[in-house]
Parts: structure tokens; C-alpha cells; sequence
């Protein structure tokens, strides 16, 4: 009963948040709604039984993707009433597509049964709770069987890193900076001139 | 009630939309239109992780993480080139971006 509150309580703030996230007038509020539709759900997956990934979620959305869509939001000084022009042109067909899609989809989920060999099938059999906990089961299982798995994601992760920085970083032509090379390449010729001052006359 | 797997699909079907509708309705701004890709990525991790718990196996879970992983980088690099167009460009309006005549 009780899960079944916080179920709908969840769920329920999850798509409210959602749909303001896409509708709302000023990007700085759709953050906060998408920060909020992501901690909601969050809840979720904690009702589900996936206690690492609620709060991973917490942690990565919460923590660094949503402040870095807040950074970009309030960072760049655009005109957002202008870049809403058009909403409600839009309207129309987007609810077309939307209300069939949607249609679709949960015809699929009222519909669906699950094949009777797929029980006996399960890859890795999540272990009784009681004697070990869900981070462990994943540890265990992230670092032995999926390790390279886990390794591509981290090249992933370091390469999105590489690209942001070698995207926005941008080099002013008018600050001078030491340049090693060009230091340890100077020699006689490139670094000395000989000139002959005529008596009296100076440079 | 017993809260099932349904329900998880539900919620993550209507999220989903939400995430394709925020794309049809803000088609001039990148920044909402990042954040509905964001939106969908979650309802696919919601599927993953309610079937995961259904079916008892712990892989749903591990490829949530790695959606994660790649969501989060989708989010970083999609922002910096944001960034660098808004540098060069002075607008982010979506109509505007066709230097590349593609």
C-alpha cells in the first residue's frame, strides 16, 4: 500500500515535471524541472530495487549534467522569447504525433506477455538483498564479466572530456605565452644582429 | 494494488513522449532540445531498470549505468559545441544553423 503511494507520488511529480520541462517560458526554470523530474525519478528506482543507480542518478543528472545546462542557460545571453516564437505553430502536429505515439506504446505495454522460456533465462540473477547489498552484486558483476565494457565506457567519458575542452578552448592572439620550443630553438643566427654604428650618428 | 512492471512502462511511455513532444514543440531551442533528450534517455533507463527488477537480473541495471554514461557525455559535448556556436554566431536558433548546407 504503502509503495503504491509512493509509486504515483513519484510518478506523478515525474511527468508534471516533465511536461513543464518542455513547456515552460524561461530555460532557467526548465533546469529546475528537469532537475526535479530527475530526483522523482530517482525515487523510482529506488522503488524498483536499483539503489546504486537512484542515487547515481542523483549524483551525475543532479550533480553535474543539470548545473552544467544551468551554467550554459544563464552563461549565454540569448533571446529566449524570440526562440519560442512558433510554439504554438507547432502545437498541433506535435500533439498529433504525440497522442499517436504515446497511443502505441501503451498498447504495447497492455498487451505484452513475457515468453515462458525467458524466466529461466536470466544472465545474472540478482542476489537476495539480505546478503548482499545491490552496489556489491553490480561490483561484482561490472568488474568481472562486463570490465570491458566498463573500460569503453570510461574511454567514452574521457573522450567527451578531450572535446569539450578542445571545443571551447580558444586562444587570444594577443596574449603573449611561453612557447618552449621556439625558446630552445633560438640560436646565434636567429637571436643576434651585428650592425655597424657610424661615429656620431647613432642607430 | 500491486505496483508491477506495467506501471513502470507506463510512466516511462509518457515520459518518452514528453521527450519527442519537447522536440517537435522547441524546435528553435537547442538548449530544451537537449534537455528532451535527456528526458528520453531516462524513460529508456526507467525501462531498464523496471525489467531488471522484473526479471530479476542484475544486467538491466549495468546497462542503465553505461546509458548513463553515455547520456552524460552526450549532455557535455552537446553544451560545448552550444557554447562554440553561440561564440561564433551570437544566436543558438536552430533555423540558423545550416553553414554546413547539409
Amino acid at each position: 500500500m504503502i509503495e503504491a503511494f509512493f509509486f504515483y507520488l513519484f510518478a506523478a511529480i515525474t511527468i508534471a515535471s516533465a511536461v513543464m520541462v518542455i513547456s515552460a517560458r524561461n530555460p532557467v526554470h526548465s533546469v529546475l524541472f528537469l532537475i526535479l523530474a530527475f530526483v522523482n525519478a530517482a525515487g523510482l528506482f529506488m522503488l524498483a530495487g536499483a539503489e546504486f543507480l537512484a542515487l547515481i542518478l542523483i549524483v551525475v543528472y543532479v550533480g553535474a549534467v543539470a548545473v552544467l545546462f544551468l551554467f550554459v542557460v544563464m552563461m549565454l545571453d540569448v533571446d529566449f522569447a524570440e526562440l519560442r516564437q512558433g510554439f504554438l505553430q507547432y502545437l498541433p502536429v506535435g500533439m498529433l504525433v504525440g497522442v499517436i505515439f504515446l497511443a502505441e506504446l501503451l498498447f504495447v505495454v497492455g498487451a505484452w506477455v513475457i515468453a515462458p522460456h525467458v524466466a529461466g533465462g536470466t544472465a545474472a540473477p540478482i542476489p537476495d538483498m539480505n546478503e548482499v547489498s545491490n552496489i556489491e552484486a553490480i561490483g561484482r558483476l561490472l568488474y568481472t564479466r562486463y570490465v570491458y565494457f566498463f573500460q569503453a565506457a570510461a574511454m567514452v567519458l574521457l573522450v567527451a572530456m578531450v572535446g569539450a575542452i578542445v571545443l571551447t578552448l580558444r586562444h587570444k592572439a594577443n596574449v603573449k605565452r611561453q612557447d618552449i620550443n621556439v625558446q630552445v630553438a633560438r640560436n646565434r643566427a636567429t637571436s643576434m644582429e651585428i650592425k655597424k654604428v657610424e661615429p656620431g650618428r647613432g642607430l | 494494488m500491486v505496483i508491477g512492471l506495467s506501471h513502470y512502462l507506463s510512466v516511462a511511455a509518457i515520459l518518452f513522449t514528453l521527450g519527442i513532444l519537447g522536440i517537435f514543440l522547441n524546435r528553435k531551442n537547442v538548449i530544451v532540445i537537449l534537455m528532451s533528450i535527456e528526458l528520453i534517455l531516462l524513460a529508456v533507463n526507467l525501462n531498464f531498470v523496471a525489467f531488471s527488477a522484473q526479471l530479476n537480473d542484475l544486467v538491466g541495471q549495468i546497462f542503465a549505468l553505461f546509458v548513463l554514461t553515455v547520456a552524460a557525455a552526450e549532455a557535455a559535448i552537446g553544451l560545448a559545441i552550444l557554447v562554440v556556436f553561440f561564440r561564433n554566431r551570437g544566436t543558438i536558433a536552430v533555423e540558423d544553423i545550416n553553414m554546413m548546407k547539409g
